[in-house]
C-alpha cells in the first residue's frame, strides 16, 4: 500500500515532466520556425524576383531570365541613380573620413582643455539631432545657402551628422595606438602632418577602414535627406528613385524594382561581409541615424 | 557605446627643452603638434559640425516663433508670431493623436516588439547548433543591413491587396493590410527592420553571464522561467535598459514607415516624423514645422540624458 502510495506521484511527475518538456521543445521549434519565416519571406522575394520572367508580387518559383536586369539598363534613371549614390556616399565619407581623422589624431594627442566635454557633447548632440528631428531647420538652411538641389547639399548634411561618432570612435581607435613611432618619425624631423600620413594612417587603418564602411552604409541608406533637399529625379541616389519606378498606368514596375532593388542592395551585403569578416561586426553600436 | 581613456597629463603648454622634461613632454604630444596646429586640425570638423548640427538645431528656437511660409507672402517677410505654433500643437486634435500614435508605434514595435524578440532570439540561440543559429542570425541581420528603401519595397510587395505574398500564403483573399490594418503593419515592418540591434547587443550580454550560475540554476532543477528571473535577468539589468534606451530613441526617431503608407490611411500611421514632414513639407508650414522639430529635439534629448545617466550609474558600479 505504502509503496504504491509513495511511487503514484513520482511516476505522475516524471509524465508531467516529459510533457512539459516536450511541449516546451516544440514551443521553442514552432517559435524558431516562425523567426525564420517572418524574417525570411520578405527577403525571398529579392532573391527570387529579379530573375522571374514574370515578376509579380507573390513569391514564385522563377521561370530564369536575365531580361529585369536589360530593363534595369534600359531604363534612364536606373543606373544613374545608382552612380548619384555612389558620389554621394564616397563624398561624404571622404569629407567624414579626412576631418574626422584630423581631428582625432588632434584631440587624441594633445590635451585642449573641455576635450572630453567637448567629445561627449558632440555625440549626444548627434544623436539628438537627428535627420528626422531636424528635417525642417536643415530645409530653411539649405534654401536660405541655395543650395537646394544639389549634391553638395546632401552631403554637407549627412557630413554633420555622422562626424561627431566618427571622431569618437577614431579618438578611440587613435588611443589606443603607439605613439613610439611617432616619437622617432619626430626625431628625425618630419612633420605633423608627415606623421600623420606616413605615420599614424598605417596603424589606424583598421579604425579608418571601420569608419569609411560605416559611413558608406549610412548614406547608401539613407532616404530622408536626399529626399527633402533634391529636387530633380536626375540627381536622385539610388535610395529616392526606387519610388517613382511605376508604369504608365499607375502600376509599380516589378521587373525594374526587383532587380533595381536586389544590385542596390548588394554593395551594402558585401561592405558588412567584408568588415565582419575582418574585423568583426563592432559598429553596430551607438548610432544609425 | 566606445570609452575614452583618461589620459590626464599636464595641461600647460611648454616648448619642447632638450633636457630631462623631454621624455614627459614626448609621452604628452608624440608628434609635436601644439595647441596652434592642433586647433587647426580640430577646426575643419568643428565648422561643419556646427553649421549643419548645432545650428539648425538652434534655429528651430528661432524658426518656431514664426510663420515661416513655403511659399507665399510669409515665405519673404515672416513674421513674429510669438508662441502660437505651441499654443496650436497642444490645442490641436491632429498633434495629440499623433502623439498618441507615435507611443503606440514606439511601444509595440521597439520596446515590445524588437526587444523581447531580440532577446527571445538571443536566448535561444544560446543553446542551438551552429548551422541553425548561423541561419537564423543572417537573417535577422539581413533586416538590419539591407537598405531601408528595399526592405520597404519588399514589405510592400508582401502586404499588397491584390498578389502580395502573405495573401496568397494564407488566403486571405484580398485583404488590404496597409489600408486595414495600418499601424499593425509598420509595427510589424519597423521589428523585422530593427531586431537585430537587440538580439546582437542581448547575444553579447548572455555570453558575459558566468556560466557557473546558470549551471548552478540547472542543478537545483530551475525552470527557465526561475532561470531567467533569477539568474539572467538581474546580471543583464545594465544592457536591458541601455537596449530599450537606444531603441526607443531610434524608433521614435525613424522616417522609413512612410515608405509604407506615407502616414494614411487618412491619417493613421502619421507618427510624430511624418506628422513633421507633412506639416512643413508637404504643406508648406515651416514655422510650425520647426515648432515640432524642437519639440522632438527636446525629447530626444531626455532620453539621451536618461542614457547617459544610466550608463555612469553602471560604469560606478
Amino acid at each position: 500500500m505504502t509503496t504504491t502510495h509513495e511511487t503514484t506521484p513520482m511516476k505522475h511527475r516524471d509524465a508531467v515532466g516529459i510533457v512539459r518538456t516536450t511541449l516546451a521543445k516544440i514551443g521553442r521549434y514552432v517559435f524558431i520556425g516562425f523567426v525564420i519565416v517572418f524574417f525570411a519571406l520578405p527577403v525571398l522575394w529579392l532573391v527570387t524576383a529579379p530573375f522571374d520572367q514574370a515578376p509579380a508580387l507573390r513569391l514564385s518559383v522563377p521561370e530564369f531570365t536575365l531580361q529585369n536586369f536589360q530593363v534595369l539598363i534600359d531604363n534612364p534613371y536606373a543606373l544613374r541613380s545608382m552612380w548619384n549614390s555612389v558620389i554621394i556616399a564616397v563624398g561624404t565619407m571622404a569629407i567624414v573620413l579626412v576631418l574626422a581623422a584630423l581631428a582625432a589624431y588632434a584631440l587624441s594627442r594633445v590635451r585642449v582643455p573641455g576635450r572630453d566635454i567637448l567629445l561627449y557633447s558632440l555625440l549626444l548632440l548627434s544623436s539628438i539631432v537627428t535627420g528626422t528631428a531636424a528635417m525642417v531647420p536643415i530645409f530653411v538652411l539649405i534654401t536660405e545657402l541655395q543650395l537646394i538641389d544639389t549634391y553638395l547639399a546632401v552631403v554637407l548634411v549627412m557630413a554633420g551628422g555622422l562626424l561627431p561618432a566618427a571622431i569618437f570612435i577614431l579618438k578611440d581607435f587613435m588611443d589606443n595606438t603607439p605613439k613610439s613611432y611617432e616619437e622617432s618619425a619626430r626625431v628625425y624631423g618630419a612633420s605633423p602632418l608627415q606623421i600623420l600620413r606616413h605615420v599614424v594612417v598605417p596603424i589606424a587603418r583598421p579604425g579608418l577602414a571601420t569608419i569609411a564602411v560605416w559611413g558608406v552604409v549610412q548614406v547608401w541608406g539613407n532616404f530622408l535627406i536626399p529626399f527633402i533637399l533634391l529636387r530633380s529625379p536626375e540627381q536622385f541616389p539610388g535610395a529616392v528613385v526606387m519610388f517613382t519606378f511605376y508604369t504608365e498606368g499607375g502600376q509599380p514596375n516589378l521587373a525594374l524594382i526587383s532587380a533595381f532593388s536586389l544590385l542596390f542592395s548588394i554593395p551594402v551585403v558585401l561592405l558588412y561581409l567584408f568588415v565582419s569578416r575582418r574585423y568583426g561586426f563592432r559598429f553596430y553600436g551607438g548610432i544609425k541615424s | 557605446m566606445t570609452r575614452t581613456s583618461p589620459t590626464d597629463q599636464e595641461p600647460d603648454e611648454q616648448p619642447v627643452v632638450e633636457t630631462a622634461p623631454k621624455r614627459r613632454r614626448l609621452d604628452e604630444d608624440a608628434a609635436g603638434l601644439g595647441r596652434t596646429r592642433a586647433s587647426a586640425f580640430v577646426a575643419p570638423a568643428l565648422v561643419l559640425i556646427g553649421i549643419f548640427l548645432v545650428f539648425p538645431a538652434l534655429w528651430t528656437l528661432y524658426l518656431g516663433v514664426t510663420n515661416w511660409q513655403l511659399t507665399g507672402l510669409a515665405a519673404a517677410e515672416p513674421e513674429f508670431v510669438g508662441l502660437d505654433n505651441y499654443i496650436d500643437a497642444l490645442t490641436n486634435d491632429r498633434f495629440l493623436d499623433s502623439v498618441f500614435r507615435t507611443l503606440v508605434f514606439v511601444l509595440g514595435s521597439a520596446l515590445i516588439g524588437q526587444m523581447v524578440l531580440g532577446f527571445t532570439i538571443a536566448w535561444l540561440m544560446r543553446t542551438a547548433g551552429k548551422t541553425l543559429r548561423g541561419i537564423v542570425e543572417t537573417l535577422v541581420l539581413m533586416g538590419w543591413i539591407l537598405p531601408a528603401s528595399v526592405i520597404a519595397w519588399l514589405w510592400l510587395v508582401l502586404l499588397d491587396r491584390r498578389e502580395g505574398t502573405l495573401n496568397s500564403l494564407l488566403g486571405t483573399g484580398e485583404t488590404a493590410w496597409l489600408l486595414e490594418y495600418p499601424m499593425q503593419s509598420i509595427i510589424a515592418f519597423n521589428i523585422f527592420n530593427g531586431t537585430a540591434f537587440a538580439m546582437l547587443l542581448f547575444s553579447s550580454a548572455l555570453a558575459s553571464i558566468p556560466p557557473s550560475q546558470l549551471e548552478t540554476a540547472r542543478m537545483s532543477g530551475a525552470g527557465t522561467w526561475a532561470t531567467l528571473r533569477d539568474v539572467v535577468f538581474p546580471n543583464i539589468r545594465g544592457h536591458i535598459l541601455t537596449v530599450m534606451l537606444l531603441v526607443t530613441l531610434w524608433t521614435f526617431n525613424v522616417f522609413t514607415p512612410f515608405l509604407l503608407t506615407q502616414g494614411g490611411p487618412g491619417q493613421e500611421t502619421e507618427i510624430f516624423p511624418v506628422l513633421i514632414y507633412r506639416m512643413a513639407l508637404e504643406t508648406g508650414q515651416l514655422g510650425r514645422g520647426a515648432a515640432f522639430s524642437l519639440i522632438m529635439i527636446v525629447i530626444n534629448l531626455a532620453i539621451a540624458l536618461i542614457y547617459l545617466r544610466v550608463l555612469r550609474e553602471r560604469r560606478q558600479k
